[in-house]
């Protein structure tokens, strides 16, 4: 495993964003006066943007004496410019096939990827977060397939076989993969993190979203996500491979003092978060 | 002993005149001496004049500090007469290039490609050596020590902080202060504004009570909105900046290149009237070519 790993953390690097975020990352570009914050929003709805960008800001290059959490936290660290200039430069590596060899459907992903993160930024502010302290939950959620995004791009045939197999066996993406390829996302995922050096708490969110025990203790953010991967998929919002529906971990339960059905309901209509992040895919 | 001279004040471009003659039209570059060491801010067409001074100085070493590479801060570097010389030794630091990795020796040697520079990197007789920065790396050169941060410009740039015994200077490079991407009634507006908040402390901790502080000031205030996002301060940044660090002896460098010597003083009256001194307040100069200050 850890050969394989090595070959995907050397991969990875070439790895191009997705179509729609590429398109936009040029079209902007080209515009002298093409607004920041427009700019900032196109990179916060790509995971693959999202953490090449971090774990650059994040790297020795800068040796910052603290984590950048952000792309907003990075602009105002490294400059706009910079962010800019990084964007571009995945921009220019191409991007993802919308259809991936493997068979996942990219805009089902980032779909389920964006419902993830709103719906984790929704719970945060839930649990009494303050909105400006929301990004960790958002950017949790974003990145926390990110694994799966990788194998599928690297490991064509054997993530295409671990597919089938959820659809014939009926089993989880994870077991599958671990059949398949000896690994499954989450850890790939935690693993390539911890690699990037991301911030500890989103290499958590990557590595234990599939956990059913507080591993590494009780961690708030983590919980959020877990919940709003689970409810997203409840919902039938974009899909990430995974038809099992997972149940609530209990520690997330008592986090939040309610089962699955309750929490969902009482969370309210979603149209309004998974619509924005809808809208953002069609752009 | 501490002590600096302007080589080049120049922003952007050097800009040689009559209208120049007593502030300077080369660009940036600061020769910085210690009873031991030579230290050079920069390598704008100011390092040229310098050069030309160090000949009794053979063979020599010395070490020059890039703030970022923009070619205002490293246009005169090929012309820096020591690199030719066999015996000198020549060190220079700066940061790397995070989209292409590159380190600061890329600067150089693109320079001094064929189609820009009749002499290659292979042909400099002297003993060259290049070291890439990362953000609070210290180097301690003989008596002096040289930290750095990273300032706000579309570029990676790194203002220095030199010190040697209990007297330090701080130069910025060149800096605009981060702004607020976002409108106030914008979800983001406030996580952004402590953002910025942190990173203005992170520098101002590094600038704290330095004795002197040069500091890009290219704008006057009423300028400085056509030229937001541009990379670069003005009179209004420059002296609260000076203030929050609580700095004795403050230089406004990067003049604007367009700005004749009367123009110049007259901005320079104008932002000392519109911001008044304070009880405590530090000296304030223009930087000029050839003026040295020892601190």
């Amino acid at each position: 495993m850890s050969d394989l790993h090595q070959q995907l953390v050397q991969m990875v690097d070439r790895m191009p964003a997705f179509s729609g975020s590429v398109n936009k990352i040029l079209q902007m570009t080209s515009d002298i006066d093409c607004a920041p914050k427009d700019l900032v929003q196109v990179i916060e709805h790509d995971p693959v943007m999202m953490a090449k960008i971090l774990k650059l800001v994040n790297s020795a290059y800068f040796g910052l004496s603290r984590e950048i959490t952000s792309i907003k936290h990075g602009v105002v660290f490294v400059g706009l410019n910079t962010i800019k200039n990084l964007a571009i430069s995945i921009a220019t590596m191409g991007m993802l096939p919308k259809a991936g060899p493997a068979g996942l459907d990219m805009n089902s992903f980032l779909l389920h990827s964006l419902g993830t993160a709103s719906i984790a930024k929704l719970l945060g502010k839930r649990l009494g977060v303050m909105p400006d302290k929301t990004t960790d939950y958002f950017v949790g959620g974003l990145l926390h397939d990110i694994g799966k995004v990788v194998f599928a791009q690297f490991m064509p045939q054997e993530m295409e076989r671990a597919l089938k197999r959820v659809e014939v066996e009926e089993v989880s993406l994870s077991i599958a993969e671990m059949i398949e390829i000896g690994a499954d996302h989450a850890q790939l995922g935690g693993m390539l993190a911890e690699k990037w050096q991301l911030p500890h708490t989103l290499v958590t969110c990557i590595k234990e979203h599939h956990s059913l025990e507080p591993n590494g203790g009780p961690n708030k953010v983590l919980d959020c996500v877990v919940a709003a991967n689970i409810i997203v998929k409840q919902v039938g919002f974009g899909c990430a491979g995974n038809l099992i529906e997972d149940r609530l971990p209990d520690h997330v339960s008592a986090r939040f003092g309610m089962e699955l059905a309750e929490l969902q309901e009482s969370i309210g209509n979603l149209d309004e978060e998974l619509e924005k992040a809808n809208a953002f895919i069609r752009i | 002993m501490l002590k600096f001279t302007f080589r080049g004040v120049r922003g952007s471009i050097a800009s040689p005149g009559p209208k120049t003659v007593k502030y300077g039209g080369n660009t940036t570059c600061i020769e910085v001496r210690t009873d031991s060491e030579l230290i050079i801010l920069d390598a704008g067409t100011g390092i040229f004049p310098l050069s030309q001074t160090l000949f009794p100085e053979f063979p020599l070493t010395c070490h020059i500090f890039i703030s970022h590479t923009h070619w205002d801060h490293i246009q005169g570097l090929p012309f820096f007469i020591p690199m030719f010389v066999a015996g000198n030794r020549v060190k220079i630091y700066g940061g790397q290039d995070p989209v292409t990795g590159n380190g600061v020796q890329e600067a150089l040697s693109r320079q001094l490609e064929y189609a820009f520079f009749p002499i290659r990197e292979a042909e400099l007789s002297a003993e060259l050596e290049y070291i890439s920065l990362s953000e609070n790396q210290v180097v301690n050169i003989g008596d002096a020590q040289i930290t750095n941060v990273l300032m706000n410009h579309p570029a990676i740039d790194y203002g220095y902080k030199v010190s040697c015994g209990d007297k330090s200077l701080f130069f910025t490079g060149d800096h605009e202060w981060p702004y607020n991407i976002y409108e106030p009634g914008d979800d983001d507006y406030q996580l952004f504004k402590e953002h910025i908040a942190q990173k203005r402390k992170s520098i101002i901790d590094m600038v704290a009570e330095v004795d002197v502080l040069i500091v890009d000031t290219a704008y006057t205030d009423d300028e400085y909105p056509a030229k937001k996002g541009w990379g670069h301060g003005s009179f209004l940044s420059s002296i609260a900046m000076a203030r929050d660090a609580g700095v004795k002896h403050c230089f406004f460098t990067h003049h604007e290149p367009t700005r004749s010597d009367e123009e110049l003083e007259k901005v320079f009256q104008a932002a000392l009237e519109k911001h008044p001194s304070q009880p405590g307040d530090q000296e304030f100069y223009l930087a000029q070519e050839g003026f040295t200050f020892e601190l």
